[in-house]
């Protein structure tokens, strides 16, 4: 046996999460897919007292779609989003980013919601979630509260779910805009494993062509994943000129700033940085522009 | 003092198996050392390799990253469980040796699971379909060119016995 030993609470509802976080909050993970813990729990980076096992509570599991919003639960599967038709025509930036999410075992077990809160810096869903502005929403004995996603993620592995919270659903912004168009890319070393450099975009454009909302990020390497409303302003009222783009990543890879390790250089995620949102933002702009 | 043990009741291949386990028994372990199942394979043991791969509710998981209490009441299909009723090879394993599809063979229990996962959604599979669904499973030997040959043979020899 790989882990160090736990205590096992398998859950029925979330008022009995709450609940058992509420009573003791201490050494305690919650589980969903599992797909990143239970590797850090089998190489012993983190040895919890107690599992909480949200895998059994269907209502955490939904997806509904409107015209605002999507929503989707902590415990929704990967698969289950990517197969979901009415969600992949609301939200096709999730859609295109979950290809690139491990590998059919793992979308089979893993969530969207435990991709949000294990933050991993390389990890795809939370670069959509900083790219729409996701709310996550949380539950805890006390109540919920809803954290958008620039306040969301921390840094490495950190996000601002508290000890004794438990993500309840995702709320996902649908753009009301028909011309809206979307892309998403990584390096890899395999297709599936972590990004060296992930980069995506979301572009609404007027039937002129003309960018009326833009925005984009990027993620691996950094401290956290990135979008940068600011300099995505500077695209809104243009038609995407090569100038203008060069600029814009050129600035986002600065703000950036990756670091290195021993898969990758600093300079070279900077390179992939400026290459991969340059060549996302035209995808997306192109994408809206075929949109009708 | 000893650990905590959890009941668990799981329908693997069909037959419904009961035990008392300790919450850190990883699925796979418990498949290989408590039920004896041993055609699942153990290799990186951290979710890189595929070749643990069982299929939980009809759907192919990595067994390694889920503990055997978190299968409890479900239902489990391993390597074993593809085999026909009298033991003999299905068609996809049969493929599997025919098209040469196996060298060391460490890799087969996941390439299999994988391979009749994405037979049961798409009989008539393309080869980037295939590659796909094969990859999240490593092999070392045969270069995947072979293993991609014998599930296209599978699939023409499942679309042959239809008809």
């Amino acid at each position: 046996m790989k882990s160090a030993a736990f205590e096992y609470v398998r859950a029925s509802s979330l008022a009995e999460v709450c609940a058992a976080l509420h009573d003791s909050a201490d050494e305690t993970k919650l589980i969903a897919g599992g797909q990143s813990l239970v590797p850090m729990m089998a190489m012993r980076l983190t040895r919890p007292a107690r599992l909480i096992d949200i895998n059994e509570i269907d209502a955490l599991k939904l997806i509904t779609v409107d015209h605002n919003f999507v929503r989707t639960g902590a415990c929704t599967r990967q698969c289950v989003i990517a197969r979901d038709a009415a969600l992949g025509a609301a939200l096709p930036l999730l859609k295109q980013a979950l290809e690139w999410v491990g590998h059919v075992q793992t979308r089979n077990r893993g969530t969207v919601g435990g991709s949000l809160v294990h933050a991993d810096p390389a990890a795809e869903m939370p670069l959509v979630a900083q790219i729409l502005g996701a709310q996550m929403v949380l539950r805890s004995h006390a109540g919920t509260r809803t954290v958008g996603a620039a306040e969301f993620f921390e840094g490495p592995l950190a996000t601002a779910t508290r000890p004794d919270e438990c993500l309840e659903e995702i709320h996902w912004p649908v753009w009301a805009e028909q011309r809206t168009g979307s892309a998403f890319t990584e390096i890899s070393r395999r297709h599936g494993d972590f990004a060296l450099v992930a980069a995506a975009a979301q572009i609404a454009v007027d039937e002129n062509g003309v960018c009326t909302r833009v925005s984009f990020g990027l993620a691996g390497g950094g401290y956290i994943p990135m979008a940068f409303p600011q300099l995505a302003a500077r695209l809104v009222g243009g038609t995407l000129d090569d100038e203008a783009v060069q600029s814009v990543v050129n600035d986002a890879a600065s703000e950036f700033d990756p670091g290195g390790d021993l898969h990758a250089s600093p300079e070279y995620r900077r390179h992939l940085a400026v290459v991969l949102a340059a060549r996302m933002l035209r995808a997306a702009y192109d994408d809206a522009r075929k949109a009708s | 003092m000893s650990e905590k043990l959890y009941p668990v009741s799981i329908e693997v291949n069909g037959k419904a198996r009961s035990a008392q386990v300790p919450a850190r028994l990883s699925l796979v372990d418990f498949l290989r050392e408590e039920l004896r199942l041993t055609g699942t394979h153990v290799g990186c043991e951290h979710g890189i390799c595929g070749a643990c791969s069982v299929m939980l509710d009809g759907e192919p998981v990595r067994s390694c990253l889920m503990f055997a209490v978190q299968a409890d009441g479900h239902h489990l299909t391993t390597v074993e469980g593809l085999a026909q009723a009298d033991g003999s090879l299905s068609i996809l394993q049969d493929s599997f040796c025919e098209a040469h599809g196996l060298q060391c063979g460490y890799c087969t229990p996941g390439m299999l699971i994988a391979s009749q996962a994405l037979l049961n959604e798409t009989p008539n599979p393309s080869e980037a379909q295939i590659r796909d669904a094969i990859g999240g499973n490593l092999c070392r030997c045969t270069g995947y060119r072979q293993i991609v040959d014998a599930v296209q043979l599978a699939a023409s020899r499942l679309a042959a016995e239809k008809k």
